[in-house]
């Protein structure tokens, strides 16, 4: 008897949490793939009619804005985001004194949410109200930032508050990867002689690059799913030049009583997160079985 | 033999006691938190009470009614639908299509809602012929607001041509006042586009427009005319206005910093809660061009079984359209009684005007659901349209390329 609970309490343990996410995450996204293929309106319906929704998501001027918007926001935060992060990291990581300061003071953005950060960001770039008015207050009369407003630029702001937010939480990860980095090697190097730049760059980062992997996963899967950024900086606006899947999915399911569309929309967006996991997952059980 | 009398003794108690606890009751989800909304609510509540009824309240905040409208749906799939929600427009008649809605025909006959209602208002309360839905207010969309104190600095009257008000706007410009108070929403886009495009089109035009999605009207020169007025609108509205809430754009109007607004009237709960006085401070007019766009919000009844809570949904039916409750409700919330024989005495000038032109369009049938808040169209078609608006008031788009989108828009909105 005990052998037995020895051998099957981990399984007694695991069971509930695991049909659970069974259910809940497997069993909805089944869910979500059926309605996908319907012609659900304000409540779901059941008959499957083919790709219909699938065809008018791709014929929507809209979603091609936010589908689009993804990949510019995704891009340029996760680059920026990492390169801050890394070199913030870097500076910090070079013994100074209030570094347990100043490391507090970096994270800190992470602790708030998206929506205080949208709304702060919000304020700061109305050219009304904020940075324009300011510098323009000191006599700059030209002085013109109009980005929030201007449905060409606005999707950078979305990208500026969301790296304000989350390069302190990057450069966490990477502190935390720089010192698990061997001191031995590093020593050795110093005694050979070489520049810091190229332990750096030859040894130190090189040897992160799981930390980056998982920084990259952690950042990738924020941006796809940013949704309260833009619904407090922007409200997608102006027009909808600032959509991004999320709002579109959001909109389409709760505002406008469409739930086939929302549900297609849900579909591409999980596509792209498995585009994304798939590859990392694989080599991470690939180099396990090695 | 025995088991029979036994049944029908228990039978014979539940009768007795639900006749004995027969209390009429009704749960109501709505989605009427903000301060005003929330007053006007209750009294709604106390009358129910005071009616011998158990009122449960389930406001649910947020959203403009996507928040209410999802909990609603929750509630509905899970069997479990409220008495009344606050459902409008088409809506109603997507959820009667569920098959989730009531007959409270025998309410509305009862008490002669076919005669108090203007016809096209009362179209929309019923499905199939029967009636499912009880109508609380009218708000008119189609207002251009203004500053008197402005308009009268300037030597400017209240436009009664888009002319006119593009004349007056260019003179306010060159006066250095923003001649046209505007929040870059969405919805704000689409309520000042149809306002122009009732204007432009006329009432024919836009009932075909709007309401049967007619693809000729659609993509006509009119329509291009109106997207062209639109483009010009933009040059009247200030730099800063992206994302500004409607009653921030109201108030700068009230503040003088602008000169007009065009806003359904729950703008005037802004100017009347500032302590303004219609006529006086502020200006209220409709829109250059015939007609009447009307709002109607709404409950929309929902079939449910037990006889107490059916009673309640009977007397909630005939309470929110007595003559008091439409009366009070809509001195508090700054809409119009949807039914024609209340007492305007109480009410402003706005809303007197508001309820003299409702009456004149419903004889001369110009009298037309806004599209822009979800009264002619279904949300996705609807939603559709309103995409094209902003984008082409938030771009360069060409007035060919916007009717162009607009008719691929439609077709591709099932």
């Amino acid at each position: 008897m005990t052998k037995w609970l020895e051998e099957n309490t981990p399984k007694l343990v695991l069971a509930p949490s695991f049909v659970a996410v069974l259910i809940f995450v497997y069993g909805f996204i089944a869910w979500t793939a059926w309605v996908s293929l319907t012609r659900s309106r304000l409540l779901p319906k059941y008959e499957i009619d083919g790709f219909i929704q699938y065809d008018r998501l791709f014929a929507s001027p809209r979603w091609d804005t936010a589908f689009g918007n993804l990949f510019v926001f995704g891009f340029l935060f996760i680059v920026i985001a990492m390169v801050l992060g890394l070199i913030l990291a870097i500076l910090l990581d070079q013994n100074i004194r209030t570094e347990g300061a100043i490391r507090t003071i970096y994270l800190y953005p992470m602790a708030l949410s998206m929506i205080v950060t949208g709304t702060a960001w919000k304020w700061i770039l109305n050219p009304g109200l904020g940075l324009e008015a300011t510098v323009r207050g000191w006599g700059f009369e030209t002085f013109t930032f109009d980005w929030l407003v201007n449905p060409d630029m606005a999707i950078y702001t979305i990208v500026i508050a969301a790296i304000w937010q989350s390069s302190g939480f990057v450069m966490a990860l990477f502190l935390a990867g720089l010192r698990s980095v061997d001191q031995e090697i590093i020593k050795a190097a110093q005694v050979d002689g070489i520049p810091t730049w190229r332990v750096y760059t030859a040894i130190i980062i090189p040897s992160m690059a799981p930390i980056f992997l998982s920084a990259f996963i952690v950042l990738s899967h924020l941006a796809i799913k940013s949704f309260d950024l833009v619904i407090a900086l922007t409200g997608g606006g102006p027009g909808y030049a600032t959509d991004l899947p999320a709002t579109y999915m959001y909109a389409m399911a709760f505002s406008r009583g469409d739930i086939g569309q929302a549900a297609s929309s849900a579909m591409i967006m999980m596509m792209v997160v498995f585009a994304i996991i798939v590859p990392y997952l694989y080599s991470e059980l690939r180099s396990k079985d090695d | 033999m025995k088991k029979q009398i036994l049944g029908a003794v228990s039978g014979l108690a539940i009768v007795a006691s639900s006749a004995a606890f027969a209390e009429p009751q009704a749960e109501v989800l709505h989605y009427w938190t903000s301060g005003g909304e929330a007053k006007s609510v209750a009294v709604l509540q106390e009358e129910f009470a005071a009616n011998g009824g158990t009122w449960t309240d389930m406001p649910v905040a947020g959203g403009g009614g996507d928040a209410a409208g999802t909990a609603l749906r929750a509630r509905v799939l899970a069997g479990n639908a409220p008495t009344a929600a606050q459902i409008k427009g088409p809506a109603i008649q997507e959820w009667y299509q569920e098959g989730v809605l009531a007959d409270i025909s025998a309410v509305a006959e009862a008490n002669n809602w076919a005669e108090v209602l203007p016809a096209s208002i009362a179209g929309h309360m019923q499905c199939d012929g029967t009636w499912c839905a009880a109508p609380v207010n009218v708000h008119r969309v189609d207002w251009i607001w203004a500053n008197a104190e402005v308009l009268s600095a300037n030597g400017i009257e209240m436009p009664t041509t888009w002319d006119e008000f593009n004349a007056a706007a260019g003179k306010l410009q060159a006066a250095g006042i923003i001649p046209l108070a505007h929040g870059g929403q969405s919805w704000q886009d689409a309520t000042v586009f149809e306002a122009v495009a009732l204007g432009i089109l006329g009432a024919d035009g836009f009932q075909k427009a709007f309401v049967e999605l007619d693809t000729e009207t659609l993509t006509s020169d009119e329509m291009k005319a109106v997207f062209d007025q639109m483009r010009i609108m933009r040059g009247f509205v200030d730099s800063n206005f992206s994302g500004r809430d409607w009653n921030l754009a109201t108030a700068m109007v009230m503040n003088g910093e602008a000169a007009f607004q065009i806003m359904g009237d729950w703008a005037k709960g802004e100017f009347m809660a500032a302590g303004q006085v219609p006529g006086e401070d502020f200006l209220c007019a409709s829109t250059p061009g015939e007609g009447f766009l009307y709002n109607v919000d709404s409950f929309a009844m929902f079939a449910i079984d037990g006889e107490e809570k059916q009673q309640g949904q009977a007397l909630l039916a005939e309470l929110v359209v007595g003559q008091n409750f439409q009366k009070v409700f809509n001195l508090n919330k700054g809409s119009i009684p949807a039914r024609t024989d209340v007492s305007l005495d109480a009410f402003d000038n706005c809303a007197i005007l508001s309820a003299k032109d409702m009456a004149a369009s419903s004889e001369g049938g110009s009298l037309l659901p806004s599209y822009a808040h979800g009264m002619a169209l279904r949300g996705a078609q609807s939603g559709a349209i309103t995409d094209v608006v902003t984008a082409h008031f938030n771009s360069d788009m060409s007035s060919d390329d916007a009717v162009q989108m607009l008719a691929n828009a439609i077709a591709n909105s099932l």
